[in-house]
């Protein structure tokens, strides 16, 4: 080998190295950001957070402010929203991927349901105030609510529902049409039940994103002046994401205080409902058994 | 008792069909407020005008200065996203062990994962006060916050959608260029990137739209000043914050205030649609290539 | 003329003019009776004019080289290619004198009356318990839970399994060894009473002793059901049926007792694939 071309390797290998190196530094950079978040909302919320903040009501003096309405709020809304997309999207990932093939509808059915995954959730917003607000008088209430966030995570939980429906190998279905079970029987005995835990994750990690949506709900008027629990379908409401808005638009730093602590307690919220999944992913897993 | 089946089967199709619905319920309700509205103010000065000022007593509805500050941010979270996730991409694709790749992949799904009103808080009340140690010029709103803060949210997607994309170069492809001697990051640059090529442009394309259609970080830390300007020190608005800032009013239905929400819906909507229809077609295209 | 000459001389004819022939095995009534069947995958021809006459209780063997289309033509006579999308059968397959493929037959009942063993056993995630009783919950074929447990008892007897599992019913089907739940899956198909049983290279994935088992349990079974098994290993079909047919790129090419095809086969292809100058 010439020394021009052992040059070129040592200056080829250095400029190898120094890339790694730029590239991970790029990495850490980002979760460096992650770190310098947490510690940052930590630091100023989590000396806030104590049983009176959680359940109190707001109050125009921000150190007797508390959360309670909203966090109620954010569970009722989770649940209503839960039971409305839950058997809608479970129905559809088993049409489209059990009965649909190839035919012509399914397809169709399929791209738009790709396509409404990626629209802005603050255009569901929309969508629920004309129809769901105005049109169907359901006002500004839990239902509209609801039914707008269900509207919003219904693709994401179609296609983890058909991710989980894949999953389950295809010889499990074969060995039981041989045996002559009809096609609901086939989904109902054996498909479902290996797909449940598969289904339950992408359910519970759906329903997590709907409990940090902030802009939908705005639109559709769930403003933070609620104070007090909703009791009804019918009833006003506000959520954690909102009344953190709220506080955070005040320049009162005792506020912005608040809106540090609420954050405490929605990440808490959120990073229990993603431990509940994880672990219900592995319980089922291990188990193997339906 | 074979009827059941025929009607369990129908009751499904109709779940299915109810994603239609919804696509066909967001073009009508945009679609009927946006003619509404057009019938009351020409669409050359919707589009082409450059006052945005809906609210006032002698209202100007040129749309221009939202769709710039829409672009300005989001412009902003590009710098940041798009070099950033690309390199990420390539280390933990062509660099990374397996440990490594193990535990950095799902802490980038945490920061996917967060709120974006807790990053709205982020931006406002610790990037802002922090750059502007560093800009003593910045105002409390501007573009540049939220753009960073932006583009931080977005890195993860374009970091995880362009590893799937070049995780999906054949190995021989590679191989082919270390046994003529590659190092490593010629290699990635040379070969598996633009192999990758229509993988990770449908992967930036896709950030670009969902940086658009961003709303809480922008409310929070943008500001309401709608402004034709490419200075990201000023307060902006954008298009999805004005939204917010009109529903937290108190706007009567059927009047033209409550109608410029569905018309810069409707701009929104189709700028995003548009996005994601050429991403999906790269992204099929790329697969054939590679299937 | 011999029966068997006149047969030979047939297929010759029946060869020159470029169809398949099959020949019952003369004095036996046929209890799946297959006439000119095609079958295509979308505009691919997988079956070419394939006609055969299967008889009861005896076991019948399908031999030849891989993509032959053995497999695609066990299939057919249960049906269960009509899970394949783009798939097409034209000719008749009548079982018990009806045409399967008729407008009018119930699939789901013919496959309770035509069982299906596949070549890589596939217990359901369950108990062996509810592995058996699955047939029988579905298809509503048993009564009381005391009825239930008989039959599953009876089924498992008969696939020469209820000794090795009897203390431990409802243990996991996936916990058995290879060969265990092969004789599972023949036991959960037996559940259902059909007449019919079709094997699809039932013991290629076994070791040779489980496969041993396999085979043994085959010659039990002939005596009270008809059973058709594909196998790509040509001497387990000369140990284990009565008739073979032989089939070579979608086309039958010869069909005669075992023990004539394996020793004096009258077509030169079939001698060529038995003595394993190709394939």
């Amino acid at each position: 080998m010439t020394s021009a071309g052992r040059r070129s390797i040592i200056w080829r290998r250095r400029l190898d190295r120094a890339f790694e190196g730029v590239a991970l530094a790029v990495l850490i950079l980002a979760l460096g950001a992650l770190v310098a978040l947490i510690w940052d909302i930590v630091a100023d919320g989590a000396s806030r957070v104590s049983w009176d903040f959680i359940t109190s009501f707001p109050s125009r003096r921000p150190e007797q402010a508390g959360i309670w309405h909203a966090l109620t709020g954010s569970i009722f809304l989770m649940v209503v929203t839960a039971v409305l997309a839950v058997p809608i999207g479970i129905g559809a990932a088993i049409y489209l991927e059990e009965y649909g093939g190839r035919r012509f509808l399914a397809r169709l059915i399929e791209l738009n349901i790709t396509n409404l995954a990626a629209v802005p959730s603050i255009i569901y917003g929309l969508l629920g105030l004309a129809v769901f607000v105005r049109t169907l008088g359901m006002g500004r209430s839990v239902l509209a609510g609801a039914s707008t966030l269900a509207l919003l995570v219904l693709p994401v939980v179609i296609l983890s529902t058909r991710e989980a429906l894949r999953a389950v190998p295809g010889s499990l279905r074969e060995g039981s049409y041989a045996l002559g079970a009809t096609k609901w029987q086939t989904i109902w005995h054996q498909v479902l039940p290996v797909a449940f835990p598969g289904i339950l994750t992408g359910l519970i990690l759906a329903l997590s994103r709907a409990v940090g949506e902030t802009a939908p709900l705005i639109t559709i008027g769930a403003v933070a002046f609620v104070a007090f629990v909703p009791d009804s379908l019918s009833s006003p409401f506000t959520v954690l994401p909102i009344q953190i808005f709220n506080w955070v638009s005040r320049p009162q730093t005792a506020f912005h205080v608040n809106a540090a602590g609420g954050i405490v307690v929605l990440v808490g919220l959120l990073m229990s409902m993603n431990a509940v999944a994880i672990w219900l992913r592995d319980r089922y897993q291990t188990r193997g058994l339906t | 008792m074979r009827w059941i089946e025929g009607i369990i089967e129908w009751g499904l199709f109709g779940c299915a069909l109810l994603s239609v619905g919804t696509t066909v319920g967001i073009i009508v309700v945009l679609a009927v407020e946006t003619f509404g509205f057009l019938r009351e103010v020409p669409i050359a000065d919707f589009l082409f005008g450059t006052e945005w000022t809906p609210l006032f007593a002698n209202p100007s509805f040129g749309v221009l200065p939202l769709v710039l500050g829409t672009l300005l941010v989001s412009g902003i979270a590009m710098l940041v996203a798009l070099p950033m996730g690309l390199l990420g991409a390539v280390y933990l694709s062509e660099y990374a062990d397996d440990r490594v790749r193990r535990t950095v992949k799902p802490l980038l799904e945490i920061l996917a994962g967060i709120p974006t009103v807790v990053y709205g808080y982020f931006a406002l009340l610790f990037v802002t006060p922090l750059l502007q140690r560093l800009l003593p010029g910045l105002a409390g709103f501007n573009a540049l916050s939220p753009g960073i803060v932006m583009g931080i949210m977005i890195l993860p997607l374009v970091s995880s959608l362009s590893e799937d994309a070049m995780r999906g170069v054949p190995r021989g492809l590679r191989e082919g260029s270390y046994a003529l001697g590659a190092t490593r990051m010629q290699t990635s640059l040379r070969v598996v990137v633009p192999a990758a090529f229509s993988g990770i442009t449908a992967a930036f394309i896709l950030a670009v739209s969902r940086a658009v259609g961003e709303t809480m970080i922008v409310a929070i830390a943008a500001g309401q000043q709608p402004r034709l300007t490419a200075n990201p020190l000023v307060p902006i608005e954008t298009m999805t914050a004005y939204i917010v800032q009109v529903s937290l009013g108190d706007t009567p239905q059927g009047t033209l205030e409550y109608r410029t929400i569905f018309a810069v819906g409707s701009l929104l909507f189709l700028g995003t649609f548009g996005l994601n229809l050429v991403s999906a077609w790269l992204r099929d295209r790329y697969r054939e290539e590679y299937a | 003329m011999s029966a068997s000459a006149r047969a030979s001389l047939a297929s010759l004819g029946a060869l020159a003019s470029g169809r398949s022939v099959g020949v019952a095995a003369p004095g036996l009534a046929a209890k799946i009776d297959v006439r000119a069947l095609n079958f295509f995958y979308g505009t691919t021809r997988a079956l070419e004019h394939v006609s055969l006459r299967i008889a009861p209780n005896l076991v019948t063997a399908f031999i030849g080289p891989s993509g032959c289309g053995k497999s695609t033509f066990l299939r057919t006579l249960n049906r269960m290619n009509d899970i394949i999308p783009g798939t097409r059968v034209e000719g008749q397959v009548l079982i018990d004198g009806i045409d399967i493929y008729g407008s009018d037959m119930d699939v789901v009942q013919l496959r309770r009356q035509v069982g299906m063993v596949f070549q890589k056993s596939n217990p359901f995630p369950k108990s062996i318990f509810e592995n058996v009783a699955y047939g029988l919950r579905i298809n509503g074929l048993a009564g009381s839970a005391t009825d239930l447990a008989d039959r599953v008892e009876e089924s498992l007897i008969q696939a020469a399994l209820w000794e090795e599992v009897k203390d431990r019913l409802h243990a996991s089907a996936l916990a058995m060894s290879g060969g265990q739940q092969q004789r599972l899956c023949i036991a959960r198909a037996l559940a259902v009473r059909p007449d019919i049983l079709l094997m699809d290279e039932p013991a290629s994935a076994l070791d040779p002793i489980a496969t041993q088992r396999i085979e043994e349990l085959i010659y039990d079974l002939k005596k009270r059901y008809t059973i058709a098994i594909v196998t790509h290993n040509m001497q387990q079909a000369a140990r284990v049926s009565d008739h073979t047919a032989f089939f070579w790129l979608g086309r039958l090419i010869e069909f005669d007792q075992t023990e004539k095809i394996f020793t004096a086969p009258t077509e030169k292809l079939t001698e060529d694939y038995v003595t394993g100058r190709f394939g």
